[in-house]
């Protein structure tokens, strides 16, 4: 059913069908308003057998989603930005585990300085603590790879966290296809869990691994992983079939046929650059995108199969690996056939800056003329930096930083942007 | 594509409008897309929210730069914030006020400006009267539809009732009749008067 609901409210609509029996979470912004609508639905008997249990942090919530999974229950739970950093410990061992935990990451920046708008750093930081991870590039997919996430992570017994753009996507108004609750039970099995706590067949779950076989414990969680290479995208395209959506997948690319230059990025982002590149593509450019939807694992084959054409990359990132650059570019550069030095790094959207149009068009024809550099920090504002810069040259105590930048900029709270 | 930028302060329901507004166009078939400015939510802070109504989807996730429309909540910010960044002269501007564009200091920067593209609404009053609070987001829907011609009344009444529930609902839907009803007055008035 088509329905004009905010990205959140699709998010909690599409968890409620597929029947979670324990939802933990702990509220943070911007993901808030996925767990209050599916506490309003419990509470409105609307999920008869699911359990709503409100915890003290984000911890406990990943800590009881382990408790919940271990014992066979469907869990689910959402976080965002330090919310994911205070339960990383739990979130690592979700995964050494392999707990099928579904949670949605509403992506958002890292403090300091304190910053409650969308980048993924959040979701970045975790890429390798064996989650599989998805990023939606509107509501209608974030909704979509929900419904997917639990059937693979029951499948693989791996957890997978869905991504969305916190705010962008999880505060927008748009137009979702709500499926009907037959439909996904035709799709979805219910949970057959490979290892429970059963007091019936009692047996323990999280042992200490010595040196004589951590590696191998580990190697299988690799393997599981590249499994998910061929599971994702044929559930993809099954999907396609019951539901008649192309959505999920481990990648997707727009116009790239005879593209010189690829632009590679993850989540809502995409749609601007797509109507960026469709502006360039009129004037005679030959330029197209490389979406990335499945991150973990890297989809390595798919990422080199469509950028093989291509004779520059740009990688469009809303994170930055600080003395390093681009966490996106340094796993394309892996994939890419030709020069590690023709895929450019454009660290773009931190802490909510604006991407727009105007500014994207710019590095693409940058890119486009061989002109771009290997690190590019979009619409960074050169006087305000080089005036912080002189102050820590002329005095030895020449304070916070973030404040001194506000006061620059006379303004003593932050704004929207 | 039609894109709309609406300015007030938290406390006057400026999120809401625009999802409002997007609900309305949906149920006219439109592809709609609404978002906030996520600002740190204060009330009294200066606000703003985006619409973007088009007859395919929209894939576009920048701010509105350049609005086909402003729908102005809180007159105080006309000096405070630049409200009119990135409008065409053939743009629409709805402001909740009693004074007119020449006593709101706007005259010479609407010279250029088409005159049935222009359109003052009491819409906190109204609020007042209906609501019982001044909450003018409702009643500048109804005032939007009549100027702009763009959505019609009844969506907008239909996207209230959807946001809404009960005497709330209703209390809106009053209050958002009467200004539609007062703006299509005001603009059918001009336009004898210029005829004249």
């Amino acid at each position: 059913m088509l329905k004009q609901i905010e990205g959140s409210r699709a998010v909690a609509a599409a968890v409620a069908l597929c029947r979670p029996e324990v939802i933990c979470a702990y509220p943070i912004s911007p993901q808030t308003h996925i767990v209050e609508a599916l506490g309003e639905a419990v509470k409105a008997g609307e999920l008869p057998h699911c359990e709503f249990i409100n915890v003290e942090s984000e911890f406990a919530a990943m800590s009881v989603a382990i408790g919940a999974s271990a014992a066979g229950a469907r869990a689910y739970t959402a976080t965002a930005s330090q919310g994911l950093l205070f339960m990383a410990e739990a979130v690592y061992n979700a995964s050494g585990l392999g707990l099928p935990i579904v949670m949605t990451v509403a992506n958002r920046a890292i403090g300091a300085p304190i910053n409650i708008w969308n980048d993924h750093t959040d979701a970045m930081s975790q890429r390798d603590c064996g989650w599989i991870q998805l990023f939606a590039e509107t509501n209608q997919e974030a909704l979509d790879l929900h419904i997917q996430a639990f059937r693979l992570g029951e499948e693989l017994s791996l957890p997978v966290m869905v991504c969305m753009d916190g705010f962008i996507l999880t505060h927008a108004y748009e137009r979702v296809d709500l499926p009907a609750q037959a439909q996904v039970d035709a799709w979805l099995p219910p949970f057959e869990p490979r290892q429970v706590l059963d007091p019936a067949e009692p047996v323990s779950i999280g042992a200490m691994v010595g040196p004589e076989a951590f590696m191998e414990v580990r190697y299988l969680a690799h393997a599981k992983q590249m499994r998910a290479l061929e599971l994702i995208p044929a559930w993809a395209e099954e999907f396609r079939g019951a539901f008649g959506r192309d959505t999920g997948g481990l990648t997707h690319t727009y116009r790239t046929e005879d593209a010189e230059v690829i632009v590679v990025a993850l989540g809502s982002v995409l749609g601007t650059i797509k109507d960026t590149v469709d502006a360039m593509r009129e004037s005679g450019a030959k330029i197209g995108v490389l979406g990335i939807t499945c991150f973990r694992p890297w989809p390595a084959a798919a990422v080199r199969a469509a950028l093989a054409g291509a004779r520059r990359v740009v990688v469009l990132e809303k994170s930055l690996a600080v003395g390093l650059g681009g966490i996106v570019s340094s796993n394309v550069r892996t994939s890419y056939p030709g020069a590690p030095d023709s895929v450019h790094t454009v660290i773009a959207g931190l802490g909510g800056r604006a991407i727009t149009r105007e500014a994207l068009a710019r590095v693409f024809a940058e890119a486009l003329a061989g002109a771009l550099a290997p690190l590019t920090f979009l619409d960074l504002d050169r006087t305000m930096v080089e005036r912080a810069l002189a102050r820590e040259r002329e005095q030895r105590r020449s304070g916070p930083i973030a404040e001194n930048i506000l006061r620059d900029l006379g303004t003593v709270a932050s704004r929207a942007g | 594509m039609f894109q709309v930028r609406i300015h007030g302060r938290g406390g006057q329901g400026v999120v809401t409008a625009a999802e409002m507004l997007s609900i309305a166009a949906f149920r006219e078939g439109r592809h709609a897309q609404a978002f906030p400015s996520f600002g740190s939510e204060r009330t009294g802070a200066p606000v703003v929210a985006y619409c973007r109504i088009d007859d395919r989807e929209i894939r576009l996730r920048e701010p509105i730069l350049q609005p086909d429309a402003l729908i102005i909540q809180d007159p105080t910010l006309l000096h405070q914030v630049d409200v009119f960044g990135g409008l065409a002269p053939d743009g629409y501007i709805l402001i909740n006020t009693t004074r007119t564009f020449d006593a709101l200091g706007l005259g010479e920067f609407v010279r250029d400006f088409r005159a049935e593209h222009l359109c003052t609404v009491n819409a906190s009053e109204l609020a007042l009267k209906h609501v019982g609070r001044p909450v003018p987001n409702a009643a500048l829907l109804g005032g939007f539809a009549a100027v702009t011609g763009r959505i019609s009344l009844q969506s907008v009444v239909a996207a209230i009732r959807d946001k809404f529930r009960g005497q709330i609902a209703e209390a809106n839907v009053a209050a958002a009749t009467e200004a539609f009803d007062f703006v299509t007055r005001e603009t059918r008035e001009r336009s004898h008067a210029e005829t004249d």
